[in-house]
């Protein structure tokens, strides 16, 4: 972000030099407040294309929860909860750190940002590794385990009761917590058990991508407050990159209650 | 480039002695002329490409057999050409060609809001092409550029998901492009340049921009879905598991219906600026032709229901939908009249960007009443799928985007390489573009309304005269297409000095040099008059002026 981005610096001087204002401020903007002002508006205008890039998830969650209400609320007790809950909080208090860091980064306390945005960085990890495990615990069930060390062990492989792998080999188990189900009980069968988990994965598996890209900018950010570029006078991209952390955040909020607590 | 004979420093001029440093100054340039010279290169290729795919549509459809390609061959030719047209063209076209170049100037600016990312932006827009054209070269796609499912997710044995990686990263191509507009228009204006003193194109490409930034993610993720279910096997529209491939319409139209507005707007923008340097006048109802544009923006969200009368959605949905399609026609229509009320007692010279924009009135005014047509239910179901619909939005997308593109590309020559294109053959093409398009369009509305559907590479025997009437007037529009890239190629070299302001037209960017320098503005322009203010006395001073032999 502070670099020139003149091509032919013999003129890029020409009007102004550059004593009146720090080495971050990019030659085409007049003022440091400009050029603040669109690099914020820039990150919300781009939130606004992440709200559309999921919101044609959920309108095909809305559709066919419309569709198959009583399907959703047997198949979302076949989501690990617990995890998800922890996952939750994991995420809310992330949010909460990438905050203090923004406060710090104002005050300008480089050292105080690089803690904060480590800590961020280790819940998003936290996140990551969680939804890895319910991930793996999906895959596990339909080789044949009950859990993904038993699987990596190879131990206690058993009949394969339950598949929440959308595909050939889905298999919606006969429910325990419900009493009866309408759940087919030939793995493969085509089901709409079969969208709400396909829906789970491309959802949750769309937002762990974001997320990845959540932890490449929080990356950039702690390099370039070592570097020193981040002052109280110039924190914008910790700003911007903080906005981007909770649009991950909030997009979680809205999944979460949506695939584990519809039942 | 020979620009040595021109004066000044301007952004075309090298500092680079070497190829190294050259294609470094090119192809990692932030300078937004230098982006939308390269993308006025790539985007222009695409056209000649689709341009071929059409030709060889033509070609077939002179005969009712099916004697040049089988209809499997058939159906890639037209996937081709409605992808590279619509994708690779005319989304980005006006936009990135002449909105690049014209935004910063507009304002009073340096340089876009997020240079680098106006540079990312091209290279998206090549990688999407580039996995559009390998497709092509291994075989094509044969969904047609809608990719409607399930026969795209499931049938279709062709190279649906290269296609669509391509179609996919295009659209954040014109994403990160509607962003940098935003933000560009909103915090990049000099000093004085209000809102309502910002030339109409600028409105346009705000609109368009909205409709971008709202509307392309959708499509994304749809692609996306459409994707997966290919890769994965099972998908979220797969009728066998409960889906709904109807929800692919529908998310596909959310997208496609405003995209045509995407196509259209930054044109209705061109036009405003070319109908008033033309008839030097300032633009009658400048804050409704503004405000239409937004107002267009708006509708053109809610109507996508209009392409999906005979997909079985409910029939109120339709008439909702055919409602708020005739909608639509009120903003469009604001824009018509404002224009021919701009040309009454103007001093209209019939220079080449003229003709193109006069032919744009005519030529959309057809395409957007048989819009209408179409937006009415029971005329829709008449005449659902069949050459009148294609007749239309060629009115539309030919008769109207590209005619603004080639007007404004004319228009803006002079400022963009300094030199002025031949009049005399830039009239000419004019001409023979707007006679030729009405020769291979107007048939197919008739063929169209007899019952010929689209798609279709076999016809009966009666409707070969029209057919033919159509293929050859596609060859004489393709002349008038190949015309101006020779005239406008040699006028590099051989094109006399244009001078800062060759059309003596208001607005700043005829106020720096031409071609402009490196940095646009040596000093930070301060605006104090409205946009188009020409004297008021301008046409009656014109009329003492001339003499016989002056330009018309």
């Amino acid at each position: 972000m502070a670099t020139t981005t003149s091509t032919s610096s013999s003129h890029a001087h020409a009007d102004h030099g550059h004593a009146d204002h720090g080495p971050e401020l990019q030659h085409h903007f007049s003022t440091a407040a400009q050029q603040k002002e669109a690099a914020t508006l820039g990150m919300w205008v781009f939130l606004v294309t992440e709200v559309m890039l999921f919101g044609g998830i959920f309108m095909a969650y809305a559709v066919y929860r419309w569709a198959f209400p009583d399907i959703w609320a047997e198949a979302a007790y076949h989501l690990n909860t617990p995890l998800g809950t922890i996952n939750t909080v994991v995420l809310l208090v992330s949010s909460l750190t990438v905050a203090l860091a923004v406060s710090a980064a104002e005050a300008g306390k480089r050292t105080r940002i690089i803690q904060l945005i480590v800590v961020t960085m280790l819940l998003g990890l936290a996140f990551l590794g969680l939804k890895a495990y319910e991930y793996s615990e999906k895959f596990a069930h339909c080789a044949g385990y009950s859990t993904p060390i038993e699987w990596v062990t190879n131990t206690n492989q058993h009949a394969v009761y339950e598949c929440l792998v959308p595909g050939q080999a889905f298999l919606f188990p006969a429910d325990k917590t419900t009493g009866a189900s309408n759940a087919p009980t030939v793995a493969g069968q085509p089901t709409p058990y079969q969208l709400f988990f396909l829906l789970y994965f491309i959802a949750t598996g769309l937002h762990a991508v974001h997320m990845l890209i959540g932890l490449a900018i929080m990356s950039y950010l702690v390099f370039i407050t070592w570097r020193g570029t981040i002052s109280s006078t110039y924190f914008t991209p910790v700003e911007i990159g903080g906005l981007y952390w909770h649009l991950i955040d909030i997009v979680w909020v809205f999944l979460f209650p949506l695939f584990y607590l519809v039942h | 480039m020979a620009t040595t004979a021109l004066p000044g420093r301007n952004y075309l001029e090298e500092d680079a002695t070497t190829i190294g440093a050259w294609l470094k100054a090119w192809f990692l340039t932030v300078d937004h002329k230098r982006i939308a010279i390269l993308y006025l290169l790539s985007i222009n290729f695409f056209f000649l490409l689709g341009g071929l795919a059409a030709s060889v549509i033509r070609v077939e459809l002179i005969t009712p057999q099916g004697d040049l390609l089988s209809a499997d061959l058939y159906n890639r030719a037209f996937t081709l050409h409605g992808i590279i047209m619509v994708f690779f063209f005319l989304i980005p076209g006006i936009p990135a060609v002449l909105g690049n170049f014209l935004v910063p100037l507009m304002i009073g600016a340096r340089d876009m809001a997020f240079p680098r990312l106006n540079l990312f932006s091209w290279y998206l827009y090549m990688a999407g092409g580039i996995f559009a054209l390998t497709a092509a070269i291994f075989g094509g796609v044969d969904t047609g550029w809608t990719f409607y499912t399930p026969f795209s997710s499931t049938y279709a044995n062709s190279n649906v998901i290269l296609t669509i990686t391509g179609a996919f990263i295009m659209g954040f191509s014109s994403i990160t492009t509607g962003v940098n507009f935003i933000v560009t228009i909103h915090t990049m204006r000099a000093p004085g340049m209000t809102w309502f003193r910002l030339p109409l194109f600028i409105w346009a490409s705000y609109a368009t921009s909205l409709i971008i930034v709202l509307a392309t993610p959708v499509i994304g993720i749809t692609l996306l879905l459409v994707a997966i279910e290919r890769l994965w096997g099972v998908g979220i529209f797969d009728p066998a598991l409960g889906g709904d491939p109807l929800l692919f319409q529908h998310l596909f139209w959310f997208y496609s219906h405003p995209a045509v507005y995407i196509m259209i707007l930054p044109g209705f923008g061109v036009i405003s600026e070319l109908i008033a340097a033309f008839s030097r006048k300032r633009i009658f109802g400048y804050e409704f032709i503004a405000f239409s544009s937004m107002a267009i923006a708006l509708l053109g969200f809610l109507v996508w229901g209009h392409h999906m009368f005979v997909s079985g959605q409910s029939v109120y949905a339709g008439l909702v939908f055919s409602f708020l399609t005739m909608l639509v026609a009120i903003p469009s229509a604001i824009k018509v009249f404002n224009w021919t009320a701009t040309l009454y007692k103007g001093s209209i010279s019939y220079r080449t960007p003229m003709l193109y924009a006069l032919g744009f009135i005519g030529l959309f005014v057809i395409g957007g009443l048989t819009g209408i047509f179409l937006g009415i239910v029971a005329i829709n179901i008449h005449v659902t799928d069949t050459y009148f619909v294609v007749a239309h939005f060629h009115y539309v997308m030919v008769g109207g985007a590209i005619m603004a593109y080639l007007g404004g590309i004319h228009y803006w020559w002079p400022k963009m390489t300094g030199r002025m294109y031949n009049e005399v053959w830039g009239g000419i093409s004019a001409l023979i573009i707007f006679v030729g398009f009405n020769m291979t369009f107007f048939p197919q509305f008739i063929v169209g309304y007899l019952g010929m559907p689209r798609r279709y590479h076999v016809y009966p025997q009666e409707f070969q005269v029209l057919h033919v009437l159509s293929s050859a007037g596609a060859t004489i529009l393709a002349i008038g297409f190949i015309i101006p890239i020779i005239y406008l190629t040699i006028s590099l070299w051989k094109g006399a000095i244009a001078g800062d302001n060759p059309w003596d037209a208001t607005g700043l960017e005829w106020e720096v040099s031409s071609p402009p320098p490196t940095h646009n503005f040596t000093t930070t322009p301060v605006v104090t008059r409205e946009a188009y203010d020409y004297p008021p006395d301008a046409a009656e001073v014109d009329a003492a002026n001339w003499r016989p032999g002056s330009p018309l």
